[in-house]
């Protein structure tokens, strides 16, 4: 219990200094915000509502205190184009992010693992080299040149799937692929070598010197072992899945929160690009925290040690 | 490690011609709009008529100034910071921790977007963008192995004989923390790479009408059915560099034998 509540109290910290990160970015538009978003012209009225409506006209360690004001009620302020809640905004854009990190994450697991399994079972094999091949392409294509290209090749060429847009059906399986593939590359490598580690240990000697059968081998004491590293990499993974999004979304007009927060950046939308970023950054440390946790309780050695 | 070499090498030189005079990345062409690859247009021209390749070559020059510069920079603050919290330990490593501990909370990409997004484009701002998001890493690296490296004995022999704690930073600990700094660099000069390329692609990096590989996809796709040359070019330019830089990477890690490497 006191490992748990130190965690928590660790996990606040971060996200206490996160938040604050994001917030002290305002503060790095050069010149005067309102300037920027409203144009020299502007008159001074509308200026004047502007500079309140960024809080602009209260010294910054006031500003500070009224962000985590807000922010504990949930407020991230109004979008300065669409006239709305930014939380708002988020919310309505969310599910498709969603639904597309969802999406990356399933043909992730499809992937990595029965591909890693194999490269370690057949470790030095051409599928091995296959496999490794795979890995070191995946994290080497950089994910806006993988989308257009894909687009070619299945859009145009053969004419499989539609080339933007989340309205028709199939329109999933491209931005999935571009956005998953990297991360399917790093967790194969890590199921295979963490395989190829856990075949190293005595126990599996063991296990097989009693006469087990190399399905059960497998089953019973190599992947339970080999998957807590392959757990805590997808979890990190699952948290930049958030962020890797926003590059997908601009490739596919996908309209989940990462074009989101392009638009708002291209509008100069400062509080939008805050939630935004605060959002994808909140949600990346609760997901790497969750894994942590996780992690701790599937693991007996982690678990005795509390 | 010959071939990613070889790679490398052919990104230096694309960079050192892509600042040759003769080179017209700009010159607008109108009768030549969309031609196909040809004897006078090694890789073809683009929406405006301009050449592929002149274009491709000025992007390696700014992509390699970029990542050389951000790893550079990224290193020095990185090592410094690193030095200072493993070698002076107590509260100024706990509060060094804690900060480096809030970046790495944050998704590298994501910081860099946010910033390049409220500092505004531009090749600087870019570098400044991702070296924020880059001096994490060294820290990290050079903070856990000096914490293990100051009980050693030459570096209390140094203590003893009251040299100074700058000179047992630098000339006792620095050069035993280099080799994974080395290694964290070279997967650090694919990463920059895409990065620069990322932000680019965003919007947020090189602004045209100055050529980068990244904004020559942004502006290639809007063509992808008429000239798919335009994104072809340098995605294979930006894809067989990060390649290479991170099979170097690989490459050096062995041979240098680093065991852990940052998979950020």
């Amino acid at each position: 219990m006191h490992r748990l509540a130190e965690q928590l109290l660790d996990t606040l910290i971060v996200l206490f200094g996160v938040s604050t990160l994001v917030f002290l970015l305002l503060v790095l538009i050069p010149g005067d915000p309102v300037d920027v978003v409203l144009g020299e012209s502007a008159q001074a009225a509308d200026r004047e509502a502007m500079r309140a409506a960024l809080g602009l006209d209260r010294p910054l360690l006031e500003r500070w205190g009224l962000f985590y004001a807000d922010l504990a009620r949930g407020d991230l302020g109004d979008s300065l184009v669409r006239r709305q809640p930014v939380g708002e905004l988020i919310m309505q854009r969310l599910p498709a992010t969603l639904q597309l990190a969802g999406a990356a994450f399933v043909l992730v697991l499809l992937v990595a693992l029965p591909l890693g399994l194999l490269a370690a079972h057949r470790r030095g094999h051409w599928l091995d080299r296959l496999a490794q091949g795979f890995a070191l392409l995946g994290v080497s294509i950089p994910n806006f040149w993988l989308g257009p290209l894909l687009v070619l090749l299945f859009s145009v060429q053969l004419g499989w799937t539609p080339v933007s847009g989340n309205l028709e059906p199939g329109s999933l399986v491209l931005p999935a692929i571009t956005l998953g593939l990297s991360m399917a590359a790093i967790t194969t490598r890590m199921v295979r070598s963490s395989l190829l580690e856990v075949e190293a240990q005595p126990f599996l000697r063991t296990a097989r010197c009693k006469g087990l059968s190399e399905g059960k081998v497998l089953l019973r004491h190599s992947l339970p072992n080999a998957m807590l590293p392959v757990i805590t990499v997808l979890g990190l993974q699952l948290g930049s899945l958030l962020a890797g999004a926003v590059i997908t979304e601009v490739v596919f007009a996908w309209p989940g929160i990462g074009s989101l927060l392009v638009d708002a950046i291209r509008q100069r939308d400062y509080p939008v690009v805050q939630g935004v970023v605060l959002f994808i950054a909140l949600s990346y440390v609760l997901a790497n925290r969750l894994t942590d946790l996780l992690a701790g309780w599937l693991d007996p050695r982690i678990r005795g040690a509390a | 490690m010959r071939l990613p070499g070889l790679i490398l090498g052919v990104w230096l030189l694309m960079a050192l011609a892509g600042n040759l005079p003769t080179l017209e990345p700009h010159l607008v062409s109108l009768p030549d709009i969309f031609d196909r690859p040809s004897s006078t247009h090694w890789l073809g021209t683009d929406e405006l008529g301009r050449p592929v390749l002149d274009r491709l070559l000025a992007g390696a020059s700014v992509s390699l100034l970029v990542a050389l510069t951000t790893v550079t920079l990224s290193a020095l603050v990185g090592i410094a910071i690193g030095l200072v919290a493993g070698y002076f330990g107590g509260m100024v490593d706990r509060v060094i921790s804690r900060v480096i501990e809030v970046f790495l909370a944050f998704p590298g990409m994501l910081l860099a977007i946010a910033m390049a997004a409220m500092i505004g484009p531009g090749i600087d701002n870019v570098i400044i963008a991702l070296a924020v998001m880059g001096w994490v890493g060294y820290a990290r690296l050079v903070r856990v192995q000096v914490l293990s490296l100051r009980q050693r004995d030459h570096v209390l022999a140094a203590t003893a004989l009251g040299r100074t704690d700058l000179a047992i930073m630098i000339r006792h600990l620095l050069p035993l923390v280099m080799a994974p700094v080395w290694v964290e660099a070279s997967f650090g000069i694919a990463g920059a790479v895409v990065a620069e390329a990322g932000l680019s692609f965003l919007g947020l990096g090189i602004q045209p009408p100055d050529a980068s590989w990244g904004g020559m996809i942004r502006d290639g796709v809007r063509y992808l059915l008429v000239a798919p040359h335009l994104v072809l070019a340098p995605g294979v330019a930006l894809f067989l560099v990060v390649l290479a830089a991170n099979l170097f990477g690989d490459g050096l890690r062995d041979r240098l034998d680093v065991t852990s490497h940052n998979t950020r």
